[in-house]
């Protein structure tokens, strides 16, 4: 798109060499060019200051000759080749760490993509009650607290498969603040936005699209949101039991073959690959809901 | 004003009561209305009568406690679009278009009925109506809070009610607004000639729009104090009539009924 712009731009300029034209354009790119130069001082420039910072204190920290982790420095050495080729393909066990984020995040997609339905089902059908809501919200309450890796072994004792047993750990992790949230949202709804149905005697269905979704959205993105970190925590954290491919897996591999500096480049991926989910998930949400608010 | 051969709109001796554990309040007691196919009749009354819950269980939003509501005959027990509301906050979904909004109300009311070209059509003759089509593609948060209450009566009209009820449509609005809203009702109703209920608290609004005004005495346990005939010619036009005997007589009188027999005491609640 920015090709064709420019592509385009330049007649104008021409046609009207001797008019106003070409000097408020001429001000304007100065002053486009301005706004990027302080967008990057003042956004980009802190945290790649407090970065180096950081990296320079670790290399300088664990530089002595009995430190027991590796340096920065050393890291890029003996593990260039993760973070420079994450897709690589040597073996069925010998594959990118972009590769294994991918399968990570296939089992992330299911186990939150259920819980994402199934929690915004139930929380739509427990806001819609106040009895309802006294019966559940404790249940939910104590249920939510309890740690994602805690539901592993009886996951696998009803599954017997270690697959969906990850993926069922990650649903039951994801789910309840995906109720909760949804729940509270359908509460807040405005009882003129109810009127309103009633008069047009929406039925349950047409209510839930139409008023319901629209209205309770930013609280149910905000309980997505919270639900995807809580996946992507529980999904590292199954894997390093459950094996298979996943980067979990790969961290626990490589801390059985003492391969540190392999565990460090798998922890930057989980960062980023963490933040770009929830980042993800909360521009979804300002987009969907745009218009709730008044 | 006595042709119609059965009562059109018909509220027998509704009485309402809300309880809270085991208080109950009595809100509207003994209210016996008729109101013709037609008219345009305006309830008026000190805040906190009863009026805006009188509208709900027109409305069907609020359930009687005892006596009957009826509507050419048939008992009314629930909302619906044959007698659509225009709420005192406007109430449009602000997700929606202006037009969205109005289509919501016309998709539902008449899916089986018409076909989409002609759906799209009565949306446009409705927003015409209210003279909203140039904001048609807005959302209500991008208008102005005047326009957003014309698109509320669009919508309302737009369900082709039997009964139109209004809940104080006005109230926020300044006064020129207002002025220009109530010739905009007005109007619509010597176009399409639709019952309409007013709730209001204003008395030159009450006794410029209304056939009849229904006068509320004060809570608790509110009941119809008196109803006046206004028998002053249509159309109206509010300058002409600012100096006609019949309109100076009617204003007195809703006056008189509110400051003199009715005075709004600053109830112990």
């Amino acid at each position: 798109m920015s090709v064709v712009a420019l592509k385009k731009a330049p007649p104008p300029v021409k046609q009207a060499p001797a008019q106003v034209v070409p000097l408020p354009v001429a001000a304007r790119s100065g002053q486009w060019l301005q706004k990027s130069v302080a967008w990057v001082v003042s956004s980009v420039l802190p945290p790649l200051v407090v970065l180096l910072v950081l990296l320079a204190i670790w290399q300088i920290a664990f530089s002595g000759p009995t430190a027991g982790l590796p340096t920065p420095t050393k890291v890029w050495a003996e593990s260039s080749e993760l973070i420079l080729d994450p897709f690589f393909v040597y073996g069925s066990q010998d594959i990118g760490l972009g590769w294994r984020v991918l399968t990570s995040l296939e089992r992330v997609a299911y186990g939150f993509g259920l819980a994402a339905i199934a929690g915004v089902l139930m929380g739509a059908v427990i806001g819609q009650s106040a009895l309802m809501m006294r019966g559940f919200d404790p249940i939910f309450q104590v249920l939510r607290t309890v740690p994602p890796l805690a539901w592993l072994p009886i996951s696998l004792a009803a599954f017997m498969d270690s697959r969906p047993s990850a993926i069922f750990v990650i649903f039951i992790t994801a789910i309840w603040p995906i109720i909760i949230n949804t729940a509270a949202g359908v509460r807040a709804i405005p009882q003129d936005y109810r009127n309103v149905a009633a008069v047009l005697r929406l039925n349950q269905v047409e209510f839930f699209w139409k008023i319901m979704v629209p209205s309770a959205a930013p609280y149910i993105f905000s309980g997505l949101r919270i639900g995807v970190g809580l996946s992507w925590l529980a999904i590292v954290a199954a894997e390093m039991l459950t094996g298979g491919v996943g980067i979990g897996f790969f961290i626990w591999d490589a801390w059985n073959s003492s391969r540190l500096t392999d565990i460090i480049v798998a922890l930057i991926y989980i960062g980023v690959t963490g933040f770009v989910l929830d980042r993800m998930v909360g521009w979804l949400g300002a987009v969907i809901s745009r218009g709730t608010a008044t | 004003m006595t042709m119609a051969p059965a009562k059109y709109l018909h509220i027998d001796r509704v009485c309402k009561s809300f309880t809270n554990g085991s208080k109950v309040t009595e809100v509207l007691s003994d209210i016996r209305l008729t109101i013709d196919k037609g008219e345009f009749v305006s309830i008026i009354g000190h805040s906190g009568c009863g009026k805006s819950t009188l509208l709900n269980l027109i409305a069907g939003l609020t359930d009687v406690t005892t006596g009957a509501l009826k509507l050419e005959g048939r008992e009314v027990n629930a909302p619906g679009p044959e007698r659509a509301v225009v709420f005192q906050n406007h109430s449009l979904l602000p997700w929606l278009s202006v037009y969205d909004n109005v289509k919501l109300a016309v998709n539902k009311v008449f899916s089986g009925t018409k076909s989409r070209a002609q759906r799209h059509d009565w949306i446009m003759q409705n927003l015409d109506l209210v003279q909203m089509t140039h904001a048609a593609d807005k959302r209500p948060g991008e208008i102005s809070g005047g326009m957003r209450q014309r698109v509320g009566i669009a919508r309302a009209l737009s369900m082709e009610p039997k009964v139109l009820l209004l809940d104080e449509p006005f109230g926020a609005l300044d006064a020129l607004t207002r002025a220009h809203l109530q010739d905009a009702v007005m109007d619509i109703h010597a176009r399409l000639g639709n019952t309409m209920i007013m709730i209001t608290h204003d008395v030159d609004e009450a006794v410029l729009l209304a056939d009849r005004i229904v006068m509320m005495t004060n809570g608790p346990a509110a009941t119809i104090g008196e109803v006046l005939e206004v028998g002053i010619p249509r159309p109206r036009d509010r300058i002409a009539l600012a100096s006609q005997p019949d309109y100076v007589r009617a204003r007195e009188a809703v006056l008189r009924f509110l400051y003199e027999r009715h005075r709004f005491v600053e109830a112990a609640e």
